[in-house]
C-alpha cells in the first residue's frame, strides 16, 4: 500500500529535525559528561516523537505505542547505568570533564 | 497557528533551554519540561498510554536520577560558573541561529512524498500488540532491565583488596 503523506508531515518533520540537531549539538559542543547525557536524552525524545508521528500518519498507533514503550524502557536503563558510570568517574577524578577520560585505567 | 504548532514550538524551546543553560540543575528541569510537553503532544496525537509512560518515567524518574547525580557531584564556586558561561557562550551561540535557519529552510520545502506501507493488520489495542504480537520486545525489555540492574550493582560494588 502506498500513501501520500499529508502536508502536516512536514510540520512534524521540521520539529523532529530541530530536536535532532539540538540534541546532537548539546552532545558535541560540551565537555561535561552529564550534559552529554542530556544531549542523548534530547536525541531519544526526537526519536520517540517521530515514532509516534509515524504511527499517527500510518494509522498504526497501537504498534507505534508498543515501540515507544520499548524505547522508553531502554532510555531509562541507559540513563541509570550512564549516571552510575558518571558518578564513578566523578569519584575517581573529582571532575565531570570528558577530557579526563584519557586517564582511565586499562 | 494551531495548538499543535504551539506545542511543538514549546517542545523545541524547552529542549533548547536544556542545552543552553549553564547550570546543570536547570538543564535537568528543561529536560523534564521537554518530556512533559512531548507527553502532551503524544496524547494529542492519540497515544495516551505512551504519553502516560513518558510523563511518569521520563519527566519523573529520569529527572530524579539527574537531580540525584547533580547533588552527588560537588558545587563549584560562583566565579567558576561566570567563567563557564563565557566559555560556553562561544560554543553554543550558533545553536539558536542554526535551528531558526534550519526551520526556515525546511518550511519552504514541500516536496510530495510517497511512502510504501504494509497493509494495516487487525491490531486494535496497544495491549494486544504488546502481549500478543510483540512478545519478543517484552523479552528484550526484561533482559535490558536485568542488565541495567546488574550494571548498577557492579558500578556501586564495594572495592575489595582482591579486585586489584
Amino acid at each position: 500500500m502506498t500513501i501520500d503523506l499529508p502536508q502536516s508531515f512536514w510540520l512534524y518533520f521540521i520539529f523532529f529535525v530541530l530536536l535532532l540537531v539540538d540534541g546532537a549539538w548539546c552532545m558535541l559542543a560540551t565537555y561535561n559528561l552529564l550534559r552529554m547525557l542530556i544531549g542523548i536524552e534530547i536525541l531519544m525524545k526526537s526519536v520517540t516523537f517521530i515514532l509516534i508521528v509515524a504511527g499517527y500518519l500510518a494509522h498504526r498507533m497501537a504498534l507505534a505505542q508498543a515501540m515507544v514503550i520499548t524505547v522508553i524502557v531502554i532510555e531509562v536503563v541507559v540513563v541509570v547505568v550512564a549516571a552510575g558510570v558518571i558518578l564513578g568517574f566523578f569519584r575517581a577524578h573529582n571532575s565531570l570533564n570528558v577530557r579526563h577520560t584519557r586517564n582511565l585505567k586499562g | 497557528m494551531t495548538i499543535m504548532t504551539i506545542l511543538l514550538v514549546l517542545l523545541v524551546l524547552a529542549a533548547l533551554w536544556a542545552s543552553l543553560t549553564t547550570l546543570l540543575l536547570r538543564a535537568a528541569i528543561g529536560l523534564a519540561l521537554t518530556s512533559a510537553i512531548l507527553a502532551v503532544v503524544m496524547y494529542a496525537l492519540g497515544a495516551p498510554i505512551a504519553a502516560v509512560l513518558e510523563l511518569s518515567v521520563c519527566a519523573g524518574l529520569i529527572s530524579v536520577v539527574f537531580v540525584s547525580v547533580i547533588s552527588l557531584t560537588h558545587r563549584r564556586p560562583f566565579q567558576y560558573y561566570i567563567d563557564l558561561r563565557k566559555n560556553r557562550l562561544s560554543r553554543f551561540w550558533p545553536l539558536p541561529i542554526v535551528l531558526i535557519a534550519l526551520g526556515i529552510v525546511l518550511s519552504f520545502i514541500h516536496a510530495p512524498i510517497q511512502v510504501a506501507l504494509p497493509v494495516p493488520g487487525a491490531e486494535g489495542d496497544v495491549r494486544v500488540v504488546m502481549w500478543n504480537l510483540r512478545q519478543l520486545d517484552l523479552f528484550g525489555q526484561i533482559l535490558i532491565l536485568l542488565a541495567g540492574v546488574i550494571g548498577v550493582l557492579v558500578l556501586f560494588k564495594k572495592e575489595t583488596k582482591d579486585d586489584n
